[in-house]
């Protein structure tokens, strides 16, 4: 396939937007290739969108499906062409994600969080889901296993039992969520901070993150430790996100990435004392960020309308829904993890509402380096995803940002700063938030841009770079975004004006590391003692069993990796 | 040949542990499976009812075919109704269910399970409140507090408490049943009942008052309670409430006698709300207790696959739900569906008889190892593979903890999915006629 005369967009590559032409060969970028053209001219072209952090699949998708049927009558499509039915606006059917994500010109999106032990259901969802390419992220922040390694000092013990769970989970990376206070949580209780120690098991938060990120990089895994702060969704939380991330200086990264990445950071950048004075603290993390080159973080972008928050931080739902009079599903998982899910409305007139959005918007607009932030909604936690392009044409455009503000309550610009910023992100740096950048995050070499031996990955739309200006005219890079002309996906068309032209089955990226085995001896004891004792299933039922991922793709990783 | 850690295929215990021995003639020995369990997984020979051969109904008799001639007949019974009706599933693993929907799709059919006439009114109870749940781990680990509530473990799922519940042993629970308070609510003194530390009979139909009854009191407005509730003295309900709040770690397992009593999804609506309530003072979750092993599997496969766990109406293209409207017995009281496939089930026994009597009018297509009531009012019946004994696959258990089914033993028969697979695909070859 060549992609003809488009305006290409390749921040990786250092193209920003030259008129070229890409060609695909065997499902990868090449120098030449046959087979169909593409006229691109007068066209935006991208890599393949990469969602770094979207919850696509699993436990919680389905609670959120079951307890809401409300959501699932919205979006409902009927079985049309190559389309399966779809249904659901912020938990959508697996279908519905597949084919939404490739509208818009997405080909890989990770899901965020997966209980090692209930990983079977996350692979089971993720290979309902057509077209994209994915992967899961395994939960370890209130593991036992791991806090029993982290208060022996045991750091090869430990990293053997990450390398074991990523295994067993069929897993990409390690996922931290309020580190200790799923635990806690298991008795009706929280931690409080980074140093409060977690009842039963005499480790601190501090203690698991730091030594987590620790494993991750004896791993030399892809990605880095991906973190959800604890105090999350609090006023006065920004003090917590800075001492957490002061707390990872001194983690070297094993490969050519950050030490850490950030999630959702939007609801982890706030100040005051409560919900009366609670106000923006964007800058004072967007500073830190200016200043540090350790963490990448994703926006985590409120949208307002409905939504349904999801998460393995048990007691954030719970007080949620408390706040909120809103119907309450929570599920623990044993030795792991808790969860909950609540659904909720982000209203204009609510003035914390209205500053979460103004937050999200700061940290893109006030983080100089767009490589340090993705674009998320924290899917569907802020909103549903489908709503990219609209923060799309709120980053690129003062005036969209404005007329938005009109509709938001007064004290906004007491609370926050987002009306003095005049930022206007181009298209190079929204490139880099939606594609390059999440790749790079991720440690997908092959996603993310546009140079030879990349996945053959595209996204084309009918929007001319050269000619639009994004600041005057958002509403036209909304509607570009919101349907690419031609979604690409390892060389064929999967969709074209928002029709679906093709249905592959995407890869699930995992990984696969080695640890020297006298640490996975010292491991399987302890372990053994846990199946026997306190799991409720056999440890020979435990693993995700390979009939579970269609295409997979195992990257390596491991201590011998690193040496 | 020994096989260690097979999972059980009766309940939706599904326990995992079982060893199994098998010989040149079959299964010879479930080692550790309960009795239910163990006839379950013993009884796949000849000799138990199995169904050999695809049968047709000729003249108002059950004649043997070819599968081909079952499965064309099957689709084109399916193709030529307006309103087919695919029911069942709850004893067959989730790659059936997902060919199930595929079918559902295609011939435009609604799509319901045996939560239907069970559980159903645990997910309308959902849908209004959310549920506070845990895996069964988190039971056996922390809970000092059991609650059953019109559900019957000790003769319906004879492992539950020993494995997981009551009798259970884990870290923060060294002393097992000794450290634990088990209290049962229920109409009759069940055997579960006479194992407990306090039981306490209500009359029948008076749940939600009795619920609403500890809702009030926990939320400190005992003086609106008369001194009876239901027959139930003031003071017994205030002492429970004590007890419930004074725990480390509350379970509450509930089953058909609150879902089927009246009120049914109201009851558990309510019971959902005491269960966040008491999360206020301590920590509590509820669980309901799912009867065949994979039933919960079907509820999270029709999630994904189209939105909405039970009920689903395709014959728009577009998945629609509405129970009371689209659940199978709703559809058969309104003499409503024209044609019906079963497969893992035996509605003719579970139906109440005006609905078996609807059945009975229409085609009916079965898929089952067994024969059963049903099989006497099939007009097409196709013998399968037992999933979970001799096919592998997912199953869900009651907590929503997947588990691989395990293949013990090789299969005579095609499995529900290529059986599925086939009648789709004959009936993709149909013209449209409607």
């Amino acid at each position: 396939m060549i992609i003809k005369g488009g305006v290409v967009y390749d921040p990786a590559n250092g193209v920003l937007g030259e008129e070229m032409d890409i060609c695909i060969d065997a499902g990868a970028v090449a120098e030449a290739a046959g087979g169909p053209t593409i006229d691109a001219r007068g066209m935006l072209v991208l890599p393949g969108g990469v969602d770094a952090h979207s919850h696509i699949a699993g436990p919680k998708l389905n609670a959120g499906r079951i307890m809401r049927p409300d959501d699932g009558r919205i979006g409902t499509e009927p079985r049309r062409g190559l389309c399966r039915p779809c249904t659901g606006y912020t938990v959508p059917n697996s279908s519905a994600i597949g084919y939404r994500y490739a509208r818009m010109g997405y080909t890989t999106v990770f899901e965020a969080a997966t209980p090692i032990i209930e990983s079977r259901h996350t692979h089971e969802e993720l290979e309902a889901i057509p077209i994209l390419d994915k992967g899961a992220l395994t939960l370890f922040g209130s593991n036992w296993t791991v806090m029993e390694c982290v208060g022996e000092k045991d750091l090869p013990k430990l990293s053997a039992y990450v390398a074991w769970g990523l295994r067993a989970s069929r897993g990409y990376g390690v996922k931290i969520v309020n580190p200790g206070g799923g635990e806690a949580w298991g008795f009706g209780s929280n931690v409080k901070g980074l140093h409060d120690p977690v009842p039963e098991f005499n480790v601190t938060p501090a203690e698991i993150i730091h030594e987590l990120a620790r494993a991750n990089e004896r791993l030399c895994l892809p990605h880095s430790i991906h973190l959800h702060f604890n105090n999350l969704g609090k006023p006065g939380n920004y003090s917590t996100a800075i001492e957490t991330l002061d707390l990872l200086k001194d983690i070297v990264p094993s490969r050519d990435r950050q030490a850490v990445h950030v999630t959702h950071m939007q609801f982890s950048a706030y100040g005051g004392t409560g919900w009366r004075d609670f106000e923006s603290k964007a800058p004072e993390i967007a500073d830190y960020y200016n200043k540090n080159d350790h963490a990448t973080m994703d926006m985590g972008q409120i949208i307002f309308g409905s939504a349904t928050t999801m998460t393995a931080d048990g007691p954030l739902e719970y007080a949620n829904a408390r706040l909120l009079h809103q119907k309450w599903s929570n599920h623990d998982i044993e030795l792991e993890e808790s969860s909950g899910v609540v659904p909720l409305v982000y209203i204009r007139g609510s003035p914390v509402n209205a500053v979460q959005w103004a937050i999200g918007l700061e940290l893109a607009l006030l983080t100089e380096d767009p490589w340090k932030v993705l674009l998320t909604t924290d899917n569907p936690n802020g909103g549903p995803f489908v709503k990219y392009p609209e923060v799309i044409a709120l980053l690129m455009s003062h005036k969209r940002r404005e007329e938005e503000m009109a509709k938001l309550p007064e004290l906004l610009s007491k609370r926050s700063v987002i009306g003095s910023i005049e930022r206007e992100l181009g298209w190079g740096e929204i490139a880099v938030m939606t594609r390059a950048a999440p790749a790079h995050v991720l440690g997908l070499k092959e996603k993310g841009h546009l140079g030879v031996g990349a996945d053959g990955d595209v996204s084309i739309y009918e929007i001319d770079p050269r000619e639009v200006d994004p600041g005057s005219d958002p509403a036209l890079v909304e509607r570009a975004f919101t349907q690419a002309k031609y979604t690409i996906k390892a060389g064929e068309v999967v969709s074209r004006d928002g029709e679906i032209a093709g249905i592959p089955q995407g890869r699930t990226f995992w990984t696969d590391a080695n640890v020297p085995e006298e640490d996975m001896a010292r491991l399987m004891a302890s372990l053994k003692e846990k199946f026997e004792k306190y799991y409720s299933i056999q440890m020979s039922n435990y693993m995700v069993q390979e009939a579970y991922l269609s295409r997979p793709v195992a990257v390596r990783a491991g201590v011998e990796v690193a040496q | 040949m020994i096989q260690e850690d097979v999972v059980c295929s009766f309940c939706g215990c599904l326990c995992d542990d079982i060893r199994v021995e098998t010989n040149d003639e079959g299964i010879v020995k479930a080692k550790g499976a309960c009795r239910l369990g163990s006839s379950k997984i013993l009884g796949h020979g000849p000799g138990h009812g199995r169904i050999s051969k695809p049968m047709i109904r000729q003249d108002g008799e059950l004649v043997e075919v070819e599968y081909q001639v079952a499965y064309d007949r099957a689709a084109r019974i399916l193709k030529a109704a307006k309103r087919p009706l695919l029911y069942g599933w709850a004893s067959t693993v989730c790659e059936a269910h997902e060919e199930g929907v595929l079918l559902a799709e295609e011939v435009g059919a609604v799509i319901d399970s045996t939560a239907t006439v069970c559980h159903g009114p645990s997910v309308i109870g959902v849908e209004e409140k959310g549920l506070a749940g845990a895996t069964l781990g988190q039971v056996k680990n922390r809970a000092d507090l059991i609650l059953f509530w019109g559900c019957n473990p000790a003769e319906a799922h004879p492992r539950h408490m020993r494995r997981y519940s009551s009798n259970s042993t884990g870290r923060f629970t060294p002393e097992g049943r000794k450290g634990r308070t088990v209290i049962v609510i229920d109409v009759r003194e069940t055997r579960t009942a006479r194992l407990a530390d306090r039981f306490i009979r209500i009359d029948p139909g008076t749940d939600y008052q009795v619920i609403s009854a500890l809702r009030l009191i926990l939320a400190g407005k005992a003086e609106i309670l008369g001194d009876e509730v239901c027959g139930i003295s003031k003071g017994k309900l205030v002492d429970l409430v004590d007890i419930l709040k004074k725990a480390r770690f509350g379970a509450i397992f509930f089953g058909l006698g609150l879902t089927h009593s009246r009120g049914r999804y109201k009851n558990i609506d309510c019971a959902l709300s005491l269960t966040a309530e008491l999360n206020a003072h301590t920590k509590f979750m509820i669980m309901p207790m799912r009867g065949h092993y994979n039933v919960a599997g079907i509820g999270q496969v029709m999630a994904w696959e189209g939105g909405y766990p039970m009920s689903v109406d395709y014959s728009r293209g577009a998945p629609y739900f509405n129970p009371g409207e689209t659940a199978a017995c709703d559809l058969l009281a309104r003499r409503e569906a024209d044609a019906a496939l079963i497969i893992a089930a035996d509605p003719a026994s579970n139906f109440p008889r005006s609905i078996v009597e609807a059945l009975a009018e229409i085609p009916v297509i079965q898929i089952d190892p067994y024969e059963n009531p049903t099989t006497l009012l099939a007009d097409v019946v196709i013998p399968c593979a037992i999933a979970g004994v001799e096919v592998e696959g997912t199953a869900y258990r009651m907590d929503g903890l997947p588990l691989r089914m395990r293949k013990v033993i090789e299969p005579v028969h095609p499995s529900d999915e290529e059986i599925l697979k086939e009648i789709r695909e004959s009936a993709r070859r149909l013209p449209d006629d409607h």
